[in-house]
């Protein structure tokens, strides 16, 4: 079932936001547009296409998030970077039980310090978006990237 | 002329080691030659991978693609990944199945041992053309790769008659090697793949110094997974080639051992401690074992996160790790998925391994800028003895009296 059109600037909304906070901060907010049980995976397209479960960051709850969030500001030695997502092809379809199954192309182009902006990561976000308490937020998300060799490391979240 | 590497060691010694060896492109040349293509094994798959007869991957020795494939007897043979012909990639897939491996240029096709079986209008057509009436096929079969497997992990080598495996890798190492390819068969859980704007070497470098991972690797040793302070080991074989870094884990408190870690985390409390939820899953007491196997393989055990780390050489200045992760058949769901949430921890994303490929980037960025300068390499002293503590780059220094003598440096 195809969304209506105010359902479907809802769901743009969620990865306009998504976008904002993975790219400009406060990145500690970002986990909040999960839901508390949740499941995020970024996993290489190899491993989707062939049914491999390994993925290379996998929370199963917005508290794993949190910790991710917090190791990527506090523990993990990395270079300064600024990133941005470009994300395209939005499409969602209303579930039975009220939530919606997208799918949505993005681009994350990473800029280090003295270098020319690169693509990070160009991949698919397959998601299960559920309204909770009037917002919409995210039950399930994967991040499949076709981009299977990773320019150096993936220090924040796709 | 084959150009000259430009690099002279500045000692006898290996406690110095001069930067050229990371940056000069000649050096690296030589380097593929005798270190990739030489005497030693190279690690190439897993069994797993290829399970079902006519199953094949493609990986790369050096800078070389190669085919591993097994036959309908379900024997493993290697060859190059180039028809013999007028030099095309055979296969243009990472993995698959197939009966005959042909090429898309004029259709020669080759078995599962790289033999040729056919060549299109061999005899001409029409009386026309075809081959010289000299023209044998069996003259040009693929060049062959000696092959070992030891417990479901295969082994290529380049080289007419390599070692016995268990003599390569030397007594110790071997046993360490069977601890964790302990004879089950193995799950293929997956892959990840980075580039490393880096010389190759530096990350054998990064995986045979203890040194650094109790004071780089913050979320390490916050949570007391990687301490200076614990039972340890450096062990080499008698050549210097191989390595392994052996400990256990301690706890998440000060100590003598992190006063001179400024950024120690005291207070990070995970939100969600499925995130490290280690079981004690091997007989003896060590929690993390690392292993660097001459020339292209690190072995993995952290906690119960287990992966192979193919190094895959570009050029003097990047390479690629490929990562394969793995646990057992007969894990349970539960373990499987320990597995799969620990695997946050190293991956090209990992929360402790993303340190070491960023700083890699980084020594890379500066040696480059001083190709003629040297780095020190004297923690725990000059020599490249078996050490008990984790204060020390022997197992370094070990790696490099062993590349001298290869490289004729």
């Amino acid at each position: 079932m195809s969304l209506d059109s105010a359902r479907q600037r809802q769901l743009e909304a969620l990865y306009d936001r998504y976008a904002e906070l993975l790219d400009d901060g406060p990145l500690e907010d970002w986990p909040a547009l999960f839901e508390e049980e949740c499941d995020y995976r970024v996993i290489p397209r190899d491993n989707h296409d062939q049914g491999l479960p390994m993925a290379i960051i996998r929370c199963e709850s917005r508290g794993m998030l949190m910790d991710r969030v917090r190791s990527v500001q506090e523990t993990i030695m990395h270079e300064p970077r600024y990133l941005r997502h470009q994300i395209t092809n939005i499409r969602g379809t209303g579930r039975a039980d009220g939530g919606i199954d997208a799918v949505a192309h993005y681009l994350v182009v990473e800029v280090l310090p003295d270098r020319l902006p690169q693509i990070l990561s160009v991949g698919r976000y397959l998601s299960r978006v559920v309204e909770d308490g009037g917002d919409l937020r995210f039950a399930g998300m994967r991040v499949v990237y076709d981009s299977v060799l990773v320019p150096n490391s993936i220090v924040y979240p796709l | 002329m084959e150009n000259k590497p430009a690099v002279t060691w500045p000692t006898n010694g290996v406690d110095q080691v001069p930067y050229g060896i990371y940056t000069d492109p000649a050096l690296f040349e030589q380097e593929m030659h005798r270190i990739f293509e030489g005497d030693g094994w190279a690690y190439v798959g897993l069994e797993a991978e290829i399970p079902e007869a006519g199953d094949y991957l493609v990986t790369l020795i050096g800078r070389r693609s190669v085919v591993i494939a097994r036959d309908q007897q379900g024997d493993i043979h290697g060859f190059v990944n180039r028809c013999a012909h007028r030099g095309v990639k055979l296969c243009r897939q990472n993995r698959g199945n197939t009966r005959f491996f042909v090429c898309p240029y004029h259709q020669w096709s080759y078995d599962a041992q790289g033999n040729l079986r056919g060549v299109p209008f061999i005899k001409g057509v029409k009386g026309k053309g075809g081959m010289p009436e000299d023209f044998e096929r069996a003259e040009h079969n693929l060049p062959k790769l000696a092959i070992t497997r030891q417990n479901g992990v295969i082994f290529a080598s380049f080289a007419a008659e390599p070692p016995a495996f268990e003599a390569y890798l030397g007594e110790t190492n071997f046993r360490y090697f069977n601890r964790v390819f302990d004879g089950r068969p193995l799950q293929l859980l997956g892959y990840s793949r980075q580039l490393i704007p880096g010389n190759w070497k530096l990350m054998f470098e990064n995986i045979k110094d203890p040194y650094h991972a109790s004071l780089l690797h913050v979320f390490l040793v916050t949570f007391g997974l990687f301490r200076a302070d614990q039972d340890s080991q450096v062990q080499m074989d008698d050549s210097g080639a191989h390595a392994l870094l052996i400990s256990r884990r301690g706890e998440q408190k000060k100590s003598d051992a992190t006063t001179d870690m400024a950024n120690l985390r005291e207070d990070f409390e995970l939100q969600d401690r499925r995130l490290l939820d280690p079981v004690k899953e091997f007989p003896d007491d060590a929690t993390v074992v690392m292993q660097t196997i001459w020339p292209n393989l690190i072995v993995q055990q952290q906690s119960n996160t287990l992966a192979l780390r193919q190094i895959r050489p570009r050029h003097a200045g990047a390479f690629e790790l490929a990562w394969t992760f793995f646990g057992y058949a007969d894990d349970d769901e539960e373990m499987t998925r320990r597995r799969l949430r620990q695997g946050n921890l190293m991956s090209a994303a990992g929360l402790v391994s993303a340190d070491d490929s960023e700083v890699i980037k980084l020594a890379q960025d500066g040696i480059s800028e001083y190709p003629d300068h040297t780095g020190v390499v004297q923690m725990g002293g000059r020599g490249t003895e078996n050490e008990n503590h984790m204060v020390t780059e022997t197992a370094v220094r070990a790696f490099y009296a062993h590349y001298r003598k290869v490289m004729g440096l």
